[in-house]
């Protein structure tokens, strides 16, 4: 039911009966290493190009989510699945073999946040009975499309992210166990004037901060409601931005917001800059740590906000600035 | 609250760290520093083997130029250029990784539309305007000759 303003009631409470993460071998490194279903030391995954090895990953997450949740592929009513390539390939090439209705999402980092809300809002509806929502991204594929070989020489700016090797998949079927998606709101386009595509956080924050507050207004909640608000990956610079434009409202969410991108990596070991990006990155957070927490009541109330910086490599040469979205999917254990 | 683009703007720059120049200035006067003692080595080194200065400058720079493919080709360069920053791409071994970097990485697309066509993607602006530039001082020289 439609609240206002981009916000929809989920009145049935659907559920997130399996989810799954895969991730790359910096990802497996890092402070959430033990909480991925799958992980690989070996980021080609035996494939001969990149953008084969990122499919692979997304097969692997929602193979083992459907192997989770003890579903086969023919209870899959719908697949809303995306990633950060140009025609979303990563997301068609891996869904090639499995013969279920395919929509194909790009909403850059924001992507498993989108796909979560519209499975979420598809099952509410009645319109499928079990919908999958799955995404991913790939440190070697995201480089050379969006910036440089990644053998070449050349310096990172301490604002620019590192693009997770990693997927997600998470299965929504109607309301039986937590975690259930209470409600959803879906991002508008927020474009501040930001050029720098080493700096996506800043790109993002505004995003981060439109949506999250209007779902609060939405659902007459407050921060103090939520054990987490989890941005999706706004990395150190967006995520202290956020912070500073909630603060002018009179508003902390210090104490309950944690980032996606700041979660995954150890930022003081391992050289990722201002923090973890790319639709893997909220993906593998959430479906390999959080939706855990949710369903084992650790979390009990939790507003997933993933950001995307919508990037056109040639509009932005040609000097326009970058827009950002975020849409945001309130989970919890009730 | 609302914030115009301009207020946008100052609180993103209060929030972006800057690059540690007291760090990275002299990593790259250091490693760049040394790719340039290697190759006085090398000239040498091919002097005292015989070779007159012409040819042993441009063996030399042959010289340089593998080692940096060689180890563009391992992975390795990138990771001596990531504290090398302008000290690694001043140097004719950064021209070579900027090279060799795309000729491998697209090498998938195929010889001829992959590595062929997009070896000279980060190349070619320092081609196209380094031969510009010499045209144009050539033909002041020239100018200058004249009066």
């Amino acid at each position: 039911m439609l609240i206002k303003d981009g916000t929809i009631a989920l009145d049935s409470l659907p559920s997130v009966t399996a989810y799954a993460s895969a991730a790359g071998k910096m990802e497996s490194e890092g402070p959430l290493g033990k909480c991925f279903d799958f992980t690989t030391q070996d980021n080609t995954l035996g494939e001969v190009s990149w953008e084969k090895s990122e499919s692979k990953l997304q097969q692997i997450a929602f193979t083992t989510a459907l192997s989770k949740g003890g579903f086969s592929q023919k209870d899959i009513d719908v697949m809303f699945a995306g990633d950060l390539l140009n025609q979303c390939v990563s997301s068609s090439s891996g869904a090639k073999d499995t013969n279920i209705p395919f929509v194909g999402l790009f909403g850059a980092c924001s992507t498993m946040a989108e796909s979560l809300a519209l499975a979420g809002i598809f099952v509410d509806s009645k319109a499928a009975n079990n919908a999958a929502a799955v995404t991913s991204s790939h440190f070697c594929s995201a480089e050379r499309q969006f910036r440089f070989p990644v053998n070449y020489g050349g310096q990172r700016t301490p604002t620019a992210q590192w693009t997770a090797t990693a997927a997600g998949c998470a299965i929504v079927s109607s309301h039986c166990k937590p975690p259930y998606i209470r409600s959803v709101t879906i991002g508008k386009i927020n474009d501040m004037g930001v050029t720098d595509a080493n700096n996506m956080g800043a790109a993002m924050a505004e995003a981060a901060y439109d949506t999250i507050s209007r779902h609060l207004a939405n659902t007459a909640q407050q921060v103090s409601d939520f054990d987490l608000i989890l941005t999706g990956d706004l990395g150190q610079v967006g995520s202290d931005m956020l912070k500073e434009l909630f603060k002018r409202d009179g508003v902390d969410i210090s104490a309950v917001h944690n980032d996606c991108g700041l979660m995954l990596y150890d930022r003081e070991k391992q050289d990722v800059h201002a923090g973890g990006s790319g639709c893997g990155c909220s993906a593998s957070v959430l479906c390999g740590c959080i939706l855990k927490q949710i369903e084992q009541r650790t979390l009990k109330n939790v507003l997933f906000a993933a950001t995307g910086a919508l990037m056109s490599p040639t509009i932005n040469q040609q000097g326009e600035s970058i827009p950002g979205i975020s849409h945001a999917v309130q989970l919890s254990a009730q | 609250m609302k914030m115009t683009n301009a207020e946008y703007d100052k609180l993103t720059k209060k929030a972006s760290p800057n690059t540690k120049l007291y760090l990275t200035l002299p990593k790259a006067f250091v490693i760049g520093g040394l790719i340039c003692c290697l190759g006085q080595a090398l000239f040498n080194l091919y002097s005292y083997w015989g070779l007159n200065e012409m040819n042993a400058r441009s063996v030399t720079s042959i010289t340089l130029i593998f080692f940096s493919a060689f180890l563009t080709g391992f992975g390795l360069y990138d990771k001596i250029a990531k504290h090398g920053g302008a000290g690694t791409l001043v140097p004719i071994t950064g021209f070579a990784n900027s090279v060799v970097a795309p000729a491998l990485e697209f090498k998938t697309e195929g010889f001829v539309l992959g590595t062929a066509a997009k070896m000279f993607i980060i190349a070619g602006p320092v081609i196209v305007y380094g031969i510009a530039a010499s045209v144009i001082y050539g033909i002041i020289l020239y100018l200058f000759q004249l009066m």
